[in-house]
């Protein structure tokens, strides 16, 4: 039988959340030997080589191309999981959902203390996505499956989900691994 | 004559006349979830987190009066998914960022969103827009956590004695405010007040001691609020 697939991919993260993932120590070699990663940052295979059993999403989405990738992913996995607090309520990019966009670009490109910008020009290039009016967690884009709250989630939590995920049993988090921060 | 007693899920338990059904049932050994409720303060009912089912009517427990021979409802799926659901909408309708908040482990909402297996709400995030009030030298009021649950009012009200919080607005407008002054130092509010402790959330704050307790011992790290089985 062929070894289960899992893609996971950032979004609008620090990519601390996968951080966490390689923090499961050496449990990283039998995970290994359980599943194939496909699309991944962890082996930089930038699109999907086939249909994956599981697709993990760290961060929210900020921008157009956010949203394109998780789009795929929703397509391509059976089941899809919102990895951290990015993805499951936006998060710390999420701080600049309180200030209107155009003000947090002002700041960014123009206004900030340590800006050096004469030509005062916000970047408006074509081949930089677009950003959304505000930063949406994964949830509120396309369905997700499970949601795994953190920042990040631990060690532990990810390696108790994979494993209850890739034997099709159901997901239920023990008390002391469900935390918000 | 044998004491008064009502049915709490299916099981009888003793009650004094004039306790509330919430306090009926702690006395009984059984918790049920609230957040604007805290011993020592006069019930307010605002949150509707401690919803039970009375003969059939959904009532706030916190606040409804325990009565012979009462049926009440508290341990079902539907009243399970009512608290989850007020729960969520506690954390969408403010700006809960748990991962940078001082009261994260200590926090009451927060610990209910873990004992309840909240693991995301249905909600859509509202995002408001809310103010921080750090005018004060030793204390400061961070509206973007406060869920109105009045027990910061109600502490300085009758424990303090000084009326240094009230509410202004209505509906969603509604907010906790200083009450003799439009800013936190203009009032008699003081680091050492009872009322800073009685806030359940991370709004009402000391300044300058914050994160003080290692994650793995805050208070709800390890154990639930409530002290029992989660997913209640
Ligand atoms: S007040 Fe509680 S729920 Fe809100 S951010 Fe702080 S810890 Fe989280
Ligand atoms: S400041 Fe705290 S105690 Fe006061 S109403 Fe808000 S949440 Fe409740
Ligand atoms: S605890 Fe009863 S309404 Fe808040």
């Amino acid at each position: 039988m062929s070894k289960p697939r899992v893609a996971t991919t950032s979004l609008c993260g620090c990519f601390g959340c996968h951080m966490s993932l390689l923090d499961i120590d050496e449990r990283i070699l039998q995970l290994a030997e359980i599943v194939e990663f496909d699309k991944s940052p962890i082996n930089d295979h930038k699109d999907f080589t086939q249909r994956c059993t599981v697709g993990l999403i760290e961060g929210g989405c900020a921008n157009a191309e956010n949203v394109h990738v998780l789009r795929r992913f929703r397509e391509m996995c059976d089941v899809l999981v919102s990895v951290g607090d990015c993805a499951t309520t936006g998060g710390i990019p999420a701080l600049r959902n309180l200030v209107p966009l155009e003000e947090c670009l002002e700041e960014a490109y123009v206004k900030g203390p340590s800006v050096h910008n004469p030509s005062r020009r916000i970047p408006d290039d074509p081949e930089i996505p677009l950003l959304l009016d505000k930063v949406y967690p994964a949830h509120e884009v396309v369905k997700i499956d499970y949601h795994l709250p953190g920042c990040p989630p631990s060690a532990d939590t990810l390696w108790e989900a994979l494993n209850a995920l890739l034997s099709g049993k159901p997901l239920a988090l023990p008390y002391a691994l469900l935390k918000y921060d | 004559m044998s004491e008064p007693s009502l049915i709490l899920d299916g099981r009888e338990i003793p009650f004094v006349p004039g306790q509330t059904i919430l306090q009926a049932a702690e006395d009984a050994g059984a918790w049920i979830p609230r957040l604007c409720h805290k011993p020592g303060l006069e019930p307010c009912g605002s949150c509707r987190v401690c919803v039970v089912r009375a003969n059939g009517r959904t009532v706030s427990s916190c606040t409804f009066p325990a009565s012979l021979g009462m049926v009440v409802e508290c341990d079902t799926p539907d009243l399970l998914a009512m608290r989850r659901l007020i729960v969520e909408m506690l954390f969408v309708e403010g700006n809960h960022f748990c991962m940078s908040c001082e009261k994260s482990g200590h926090c009451e909402l927060q610990a209910l969103g873990y004992r309840l297996g909240i693991t995301a709400p249905q909600l859509e995030y509202q995002f408001p827009r809310r103010e921080v009030d750090a005018s004060h030298p030793d204390i400061l009021i961070d509206h973007n956590r406060c869920i109105l649950c009045a027990r910061c009012v109600r502490t300085s009200r009758d424990l303090d004695g000084k009326e240094a919080f009230a509410f202004v607005g209505r509906g969603p407008h509604k907010r906790i405010a200083a009450s003799a002054g439009s800013r936190l130092r203009d009032t008699s509010a003081d680091v050492s007040d009872r009322a800073i402790d009685a806030c359940p959330v991370g709004a009402l704050l000391r300044k300058r001691v914050g994160f003080s307790v290692p994650v793995g011992r805050r208070p709800y790290d390890a154990v639930p609020i409530g002290g029992q089985e989660v997913g209640r």
